[in-house]
């Protein structure tokens, strides 16, 4: 019988470690133990499945999707789009992306968010998508501002975008952020720099796509996001009795 | 057949910030912008099985309760199957057995009503106790903390459960037990996740 591939080693060297003394919140809420290494059951190679009904189809336009009826959020207007694949390079069709942002001022529409910058009147800051057959999603939104955090006194976060993705599996399951070429503050911020790849950082920084403007009308970036891959099924029927 | 050598790398995670609500729960965060929010309806109108609650805190290192998180869950219905094409079997309409709680703001207390989740089959042989898979996401965790929960009253299966066996100090183990009390005629599953200290909860690397 054949059985269900499971999935890549996480590749723990890429992502930030849990403590990150850098950033300062991570020291009281990182575990201390090693994690115990488990190989995928049923538990871990499934996950929540979406469709079509579960989003509406402006859900992805933050230009309109908060909006009042003939007003637009202010911010340079930008489109980010890109595909959603996994490491073996194969797309991640009918996946459930959802991202949040600060609006074009740096200031998030959150009750917990008190910076001086004003909140617009008609950015929530929020949108969703499902990707399409070939992994493929796009969002419009305004370029969200830099913002400043309590960390170090003078820290800022560069411009970002936060992307949640799901995959197939819950062991996809991926929570990150989008940076934008260019941004002075990527290389200065304790966040990012959790990350201790740099080639890993450069992956999280959407590239201007200039073919993919429209011209007189929005900029474009381009943000591709790699989900862990499954192994082959070919030979799994030899692994029967381990 | 093709051959892929040249793999990608997987994406690197970031934290989600303080502001998870607004992407993830924007009702949470103090505004209306969705039809319809994700996640809060776990098991659905038709799910057979016993009606459960389950309710605890993520604590710090320092010993306070954590008042931004985000948990998803994972689980499988009443008879182990997951509501995905490799579940194990078909699941009730509107199961879908997946959910979003976040903490209240004040007191960091989180909750979420479902059906107890059955056995489910083992990665090659036997199977799993019923068993809740948390995804933990916040301000200050840098990539989503992975954890199972299970069920004290489920004594026998919890002592086959080949997960929990493979913790090799057994005292570990109660961390992922949550214990059974009854309000109001209702199970309530109270599970406290420590992220640090003694009684540090078992975290996954799945
Ligand atoms: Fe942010």
């Amino acid at each position: 019988m054949m059985k269900p591939g499971e999935f890549h080693q996480r590749d723990r060297d890429i992502h930030p470690p849990a403590l990150t003394p850098g950033y300062k919140t991570s020291v009281a809420r990182s575990p201390r133990y090693s994690l115990i290494s488990l190989q995928n059951s049923v538990s871990e190679i499934t996950g929540p499945v979406f469709g079509h009904n579960d989003v509406d189809a402006g859900d992805n336009d933050l230009l309109t999707n908060y909006a009042k009826a003939g007003q637009s959020p202010i911010g340079e207007r930008i489109i980010l789009h890109g595909r959603v694949l996994d490491e073996n390079a194969r797309p991640v069709p009918n996946t459930l992306v959802e991202i949040w942002q600060a609006n074009a001022g740096g200031r998030y529409r959150h009750k917990k968010d008190t910076y001086l910058a004003p909140i617009d009147p008609n950015f929530g800051g929020c949108g969703r998508t499902v990707t399409d057959e070939n992994g493929y999603f796009y969002f419009r939104t305004v370029k969200p501002g830099a913002y400043p955090w309590r960390n170090y006194v003078n820290n800022w976060r560069p411009a970002h975008i936060h992307v949640s993705v799901f995959g197939t599996a819950f062991v996809q399951r991926l929570i990150t952020q989008c940076y934008f070429e260019g941004d002075p503050f990527i290389p200065l911020c304790p966040i990012v720099q959790t990350i201790p790849d740099a080639d890993a950082i450069d992956q999280l920084t959407a590239k201007l796509d200039l073919k993919a403007t429209i011209p007189l009308d929005t900029v474009a970036y381009r943000f591709d996001i790699i989900l862990r891959g499954r192994r082959s099924t070919l030979f799994e029927n030899r692994l029967e009795g381990n | 057949m093709a051959k892929h050598l040249d793999y990608l790398r997987e994406s690197a995670s970031q934290t989600a910030g303080p502001y998870v609500h607004i992407g993830l729960a924007p009702g949470a965060a103090g505004f209306d912008i969705y039809r319809r929010e994700l996640g809060w309806d776990i098991a659905g109108p038709n799910a057979k099985g016993e009606r459960i609650r389950v309710e605890g805190l993520v604590i710090d290192g320092m010993g306070a309760p954590i008042k931004d998180v985000m948990l998803e869950i994972w689980q499988a219905n009443a008879e182990g199957h997951y509501a995905h094409p490799e579940g194990g079997g078909p699941v009730e309409e509107g199961f879908r057995g997946w959910g979003r709680v976040i903490t209240d703001f004040a007191t960091g207390e989180w909750g979420f009503d479902t059906v107890k989740p059955g056995k489910t089959r083992g990665r090659n042989i036997g199977t799993q106790a019923p068993h809740l898979n948390l995804w933990i996401v916040a301000r200050g965790i840098n990539i989503g903390l992975n954890t199972r929960m299970y069920f004290a009253d489920e004594v026998e299966a919890n002592a086959k459960d080949p997960v929990l066996n493979l913790i090799e100090w057994e005292n570990r183990r109660a961390t992922l037990i949550a214990q059974r009390i009854e309000r109001d005629g209702l199970p309530v599953y109270r599970f406290e996740i420590r992220l640090q200290g003694e009684a540090e909860t078992v975290f996954f690397d799945l």
